[in-house]
């Protein structure tokens, strides 16, 4: 049997994930090893796990380096990778929104300015509403940026909305529900077929006899 | 001669020797064309992006993206007798990957004019044969029809359509159900749509599942139109690497009918896409209908291990040593068979199977 290739997110996300995995009968036990090892096998269960940054797990999916991977929604709607998107697995649950200061008064005369990890997802957002907006690209700390002015508004993940509330902002609008997905290669996903959609299936399955 | 022959040129070879072989007729165009054909049929084109110059007499030339257009511009007006032909030519596209233009050899046919059964599954039967020289049988065929989409999505908006077939394409079931609930979509008709977009495997076990499917316009006729063609290539022994999947799906103002992807193990995206496309012939005001498909043949290259030797004997020489007795030995070299290379110092990074030197071992 040919081994099925998984992309995990590194971080806390990756781990809840592994965690959905090994229930499922998926288990590695090197991978829960401290080690600093990427890349994890267990023939047996017919599963070869690597950490990825998060940012990365779609590219590694979409050009068949893992046949399968686990990515927020956030990566794939501003990357956009040529995907399957098999399952919500319903974990990392939180909401991409516009923020701004407590005291920010939106004036629609005005180009918005708008600070953002996502620029994709926040032009396509603006464009529909037919608002002509600033993209300024950031790649961390995207809360400062108002504050010190350099933006009007963010883009950004809100989880429970702690952070903002630290840094006096406030979410404004939500743009989209967030969530980790389970995503396939196209072409791997035709030729491992059976062993993927069982292990979809299984991997989906906690979620489905929850709602 | 095969040895000299890259992947991609063994296979354009092999590719036309098996549409000539069916009467096709090979078809010869020019670099360029006429942007305008470009402009008016954007979104046909994989990639709308075009290399554009000014011709000598200030017309805007464009080179081509595409050989499709240029097949259906020239195509009889009237359907009728059928026009087959098959190409190999260069074109020139934009992807993402490569953020700029390449040029890429691609081969594939176009059968135009009054199409039937036996016609579609000519062509059905050329591309699964087509996949099967590229990589010795080892490959699959996904095969959908748009009847079925189009049927499911009659009378919807356009931008719901447009959402739902890129969710289609995805095999995305919650992003389904969340559209089709934001547009009045009814729960039998959005079920519909994500059982046909998960639906995946051979013609055997998909089929069944699609009678299942609401009747409404196109449907059922579709569903037969793709029974009698898996029938014809199971009856032709082609049906094996044959899966049915309807997440393959398609602009709708071009494409109708059958559509079909073919896959080779370890390449992470299709090598064949094809499909029938009568509504750019109406586009191009002929009658009758069009299905063909095109190979592409850059990606094979990826399917090769690079070739461990360079050459398999190299052949020193000192200076002083008579070249014609040297030349002598390198043609008796070659005569067996061998690559030689002919040198009086190693050249670096040459990687041989043996060294001969000149004048050692009662030659010369």
């Amino acid at each position: 049997m040919e081994m099925i290739h998984i992309a995990l997110p590194k971080g806390r996300l990756g781990e809840k994930v592994y965690a959905r995995f090994k229930a499922a009968g998926y288990p590695c036990p090197a991978i829960e090893e401290e080690n600093r090892k990427l890349i994890f096998e267990n023939p047996e269960a017919g599963v070869c796990y690597f950490w990825v940054k998060p940012s990365d797990v779609a590219i590694y999916v979409e050009r068949g380096a893992a046949d399968v991977g686990v990515a927020g929604r956030d990566i794939l709607l501003e990357y956009a990778p040529d995907v399957y998107e098999l399952a919500d697995l319903g974990l990392g649950k939180c909401r991409m929104c516009v923020a701004a200061k407590k005291d920010f008064r939106d004036n629609p005369d005005r180009t918005l300015r708008v600070a953002t990890k996502f620029p994709h997802i926040a032009a396509r957002y603006y464009s529909a509403h037919s608002r002509q907006i600033d993209i300024i690209k950031l790649n961390g700390s995207i809360e400062i940026a108002p504050i010190l002015g350099l933006s009007d508004v963010i883009v950004d993940i809100v989880e429970t909305g702690k952070t903002l509330l630290e840094n006096n902002l406030e979410p404004r609008e939500t743009i989209v529900p967030i969530s980790a997905r389970l995503i396939a290669n196209k072409v791997g996903y035709k030729f491992k077929h059976d062993q993927i959609s069982q292990l979809c299936q299984k991997a989906a399955e906690p979620l489905q006899t929850k709602i | 001669m095969d040895t000299i022959l890259r992947p991609d040129e063994r296979a354009g070879l092999a590719l036309r020797e098996l549409y000539h072989r069916r009467g096709y007729q090979p078809y010869r165009m020019s670099k360029f064309e006429a942007y305008d054909l470009y402009v008016r049929n954007k979104s046909f084109l994989v990639s709308e992006n075009v290399i554009t110059f000014t011709d000598t007499d200030g017309q805007l030339m464009a080179l081509k993206p595409d050989v499709t257009l240029s097949i259906v511009k020239n195509a009889p007006p009237a359907g009728g007798a059928l026009q087959k032909v098959y190409y190999h030519e260069n074109v020139y596209r934009t992807s993402p990957a490569a953020m700029g233009f390449q040029e890429i050899m691609q081969t594939g046919l176009e059968c135009t004019g009054s199409l039937d059964l036996y016609a579609m599954g000519e062509v059905l039967a050329l591309a699964a044969e087509s996949m099967s020289l590229l990589n010795r049988g080892d490959y699959l065929l996904d095969l959908g029809h748009m009847g079925f989409v189009t049927g499911l999505l009659e009378g919807q908006e356009d931008s719901v359509r447009k959402e739902l077939l890129a969710e289609i394409g995805r095999k995305n079931a919650p992003a389904i159900r969340t559209a089709c609930a934001q547009a009045g979509i009814g729960h039998s008709l959005s079920e519909a749509l994500c059982s046909l977009a998960l639906l995946y495997g051979p013609p055997d076990e998909a089929l069944p599942q699609l009678k299942n499917l609401p009747d409404r316009s196109g449907v059922q006729s579709s569903l037969e139109e793709l029974e009698s063609l898996c029938a014809l290539l199971k009856d032709r022994g082609l049906a094996e690497n044959l899966r049915l999947d309807f997440s393959i799906v398609n602009d709708m103002s071009y494409y109708n009918g059958v559509i079909f992807r073919g896959y080779l193990p370890g390449l992470p995206s299709g090598v064949l896409a094809g499909g029938r496309y009568d509504n750019l012939l109406r586009r191009m005001g002929k009658q009758g209908g069009a299905i063909g498909f095109a190979v592409y043949l850059d990606q094979l290259e990826r399917l090769e291990k690079a070739g461990e030797l360079d050459v398999d004997t190299l052949l020193l020489y000192r200076a002083g040593d008579d070249p014609a007795a040297v030349a002598r030995l390198a043609d008796s070299l070659a005569e067996q068979g061998k690559t030689v290379r002919v040198e009086r110092n190693i050249p670096q990074g040459l990687r041989y199977r043996e060294t001969v030197r000149f004048g050692e071992g009662g030659q010369g």
